[in-house]
């Protein structure tokens, strides 16, 4: 009989299932995974040693182009760095905003990841429904900031401007007939507030839809059980967190233990798997999801009771508003300071972690006194799991592949940086 | 927060004296200098000491600290000609040097402990040599493996014990350490089709490297440490 030697074989870097371009070179014997050899880097930008190059605040944009799918949260742990160098408190008003935007944004990174992770492993519909309620909340990004994905909302000092009072609507066109525009602006008519408040009462109810649709559907729990078990101890020692750490059964989550901003005083809880599989970490997420709702929930109730500033007032790292600088010739010389040179943060080092939808994404900047960091370094969460990838697969069949790297919720933006 | 992490930075006086220096810090952080023959044993007892407990090895940080400190514009005094835009660039130093400064590369280490909630960054200087050469921690962290091959791929430092030392996030044959303060922003090489070979090519890179806003340091009062002592006391 001929000798039979194991298989090697390429995956991606153009698969559709391999979210991005991640290439893996896999050892197989018949359909059985010996080994997986991931390689990344193919989207790298070198974004940490551009931010060396630029002012402190010309970077927040790169931040938004790491993990494409979470923008506002790598915006937040980059300005919560820089806020911890030049030790200044943001406006009470602006944390919580920045609170409700994170919430919105887990909220975003989850559904796109379960639309993903339920098409790669056969259910379609999943995809269109959660597309469905993504639209929405990139309209609150929109309404906030102008733009549908790369906001450049945070800023060091608060956010860049207040909520606004009215959201944009749709226009008559020929593609669209009066009676469904009205419809899709009948929700548009009051503030932002009123719109997010709405998407927040329905929204358990989409939840309750996906789950009907997935939590005891006898094929997703075929593909999903018992795959990519990860034991807490294992997933201590590869440097998991978020979602991957909780699924596992580690109680640990920096909104709860290390709170920033006003985490603490928010209501919410923390959902924690058990058996650390695929299955798990999808009952994590989605619960993670109402949990979002809820706090989203709360910022409203505050927010609509306090106005107030959202940015500190301070010239020296915030430039002045247009009508001030018309007339007044300190903050025109601010306003021209802050856009050439920008402002020296002083001297040392910080390191700024959120719990962004994935895990802990962190920001390290060593600053030497000048106008742009000496070196900044992103952790990002992404990075962590995929190099734990080989091990989650080892003796699974090939196609769980492809339930691991969903499970993994891997972007390729903040792997690759 | 910050009696918690006075009173554990005394702990680790106490248990590692001199083998770990304490740097100070304006944000409440803990950072030690840990000096690379000792990583191994630091690390050991901080990640299987109960009263350290650092289970997580959160990442590991190349830096190159060969500009630290110096500034592309010289803003002391006023100058009669008023500042040109274009910077003058240094030539590029190759890697070729028999030595370093041994304080040039630096490695940096943030651990984390689920159990006490607590973070600490370890500093470890790569020390003269060319390559530059740290003992490997991926048996005491194994999430250490990729976060290590990242700073080798980036800066060029060695780690000592490694399984699996390759490059990471660059081309595949790509030519130098990209991550280093001397290796140009724009880089070495650009790459195209070449019609005649058939296949893509590289090639010295054709543009022109500029600075949009050059590097100020300036001296402000208010963060200087002379007028904090005054305020404080």
């Amino acid at each position: 009989m001929a000798e039979i030697q194991n298989y090697t074989m390429n995956f991606g870097p153009q698969h559709p299932a391999a979210h991005g371009v991640l290439r893996l070179v896999l050892e197989l014997d018949g359909e059985t995974i010996q080994k997986a050899d991931p390689h990344v880097g193919l989207l790298h930008r070198g974004t940490e040693k551009l931010a060396e190059s630029k002012p402190f605040s010309q970077s927040i944009g790169y931040m938004d182009r790491l993990d494409y799918v979470s923008m506002m949260c790598n915006e937040h742990g980059y300005v919560l760095a820089i806020e911890k160098l030049l030790a200044v408190t943001i406006p009470l008003r602006a944390q919580y905003i920045r609170v409700m935007f994170d919430e919105i944004t887990r909220i975003l990174n989850h559904l796109m990841w379960l639309g993903a992770h339920g098409l790669d492993i056969g259910a379609m519909t999943m995809f269109l429904y959660c597309f469905r309620e993504r639209e929405d909340l990139m309209d609150c990004y929109e309404a906030v900031s102008g733009t549908r994905m790369h906001a450049t909302y945070y800023r060091p000092g608060g956010v860049y401007r207040d909520l606004p009072e009215t959201m944009p609507k749709y226009q008559e066109s020929k593609f669209r007939s009066k009676k469904e525009i009205d419809r899709l602006n009948s929700i548009r008519e009051g503030s932002l507030l009123d719109f997010i408040e709405a998407f927040t009462d329905k929204f358990p109810g989409c939840v309750d839809e996906y789950e009907t649709l997935l939590t005891d559907n006898r094929i997703w729990k075929q593909r999903t059980v018992n795959i990519g078990v990860v034991t807490p101890d294992r997933a201590m020692q590869l440097g998991f967190s978020g979602p991957m750490l909780r699924g596992s059964g580690v109680e640990w989550d920096l909104r709860k233990k290390q709170p920033y901003e006003v985490y603490d005083q928010v209501d919410f809880d923390i959902p924690v798997g058990r058996n650390g599989d695929c299955y798990d970490r999808y009952l994590v997420r989605v619960e993670e999801m109402r949990q979002s709702n809820r706090i989203i929930k709360q910022c409203i109730d505050w927010l609509r009771a306090n106005p107030g500033p959202v940015m500190i007032d301070d010239h020296k790292l915030v430039a002045p508003n247009r009508v001030e600088m018309k007339d007044d010739m300190e903050s025109l010389i601010h306003h021209f300071k802050l856009f050439t040179e920008g402002y020296c943060v002083p001297e040392g080092e910080a390191y700024a972690a959120v719990e962004h939808p994935k895990g802990e994404f962190g920001v390290y900047i060593i600053s030497d006194g000048a106008n742009k960091p000496y070196r900044v370094k992103i952790r990002a969460p992404g990075f962590a799991h995929i190099s734990a990838m080989s091990e989650m697969v080892e003796g699974h069949m090939l196609a769980d592949v492809v339930a691991v790297i969903g499970t993994q919720d891997i972007v390729f933006g903040e792997v690759d940086r | 927060m910050t009696d918690r992490y006075e009173t554990f930075a005394a702990r680790i006086d106490e248990r590692f004296g001199e083998q770990m220096a304490r740097v100070p810090s304006s944000c409440g952080e803990l950072t030690f200098v840990v000096d690379k023959e000792d990583l191994i044993e630091v690390a050991t007892a901080l990640r299987n000491e109960g009263e350290f407990g650092f289970e997580m090895l959160m990442d590991v940080c190349g830096v190159d600290y060969l500009n630290y400190g110096s500034d592309e514009w010289t803003t002391s005094s006023a100058t009669g000609t008023g500042f040109s835009r274009g910077v003058e660039r240094e030539p590029v130093i190759l890697d070729e040097a028999d030595e370093f400064d041994p304080q040039r590369f630096a490695v940096v280490y943030h651990l984390l402990s689920l159990q006490h909630n607590l973070r600490l960054r370890l500093r470890v200087y790569a020390g003269s040599s060319n390559p530059p050469i740290v003992k490997s921690v991926v048996d005491i962290w194994n999430g250490a493996n990729w976060f290590e091959r990242e700073v080798f791929d980036l800066f060029g430092i060695l780690f000592q014990g490694h399984p699996d030392l390759r490059r990471i996030l660059t081309d595949y044959g790509f030519i130098g350490h990209p991550f280093r303060k001397d290796f140009p922003l724009i880089g070495n090489v650009e790459v195209s089709y070449d019609v005649e070979k058939g296949r893509v090519a590289y090639q010295p890179v054709s543009i022109e490297p500029r600075t949009l806003v050059p590097r100020v340091i300036r001296d402000d009062n208010r963060y200087s440490a002379d007028l904090k002592d005054v305020q404080d006391g």
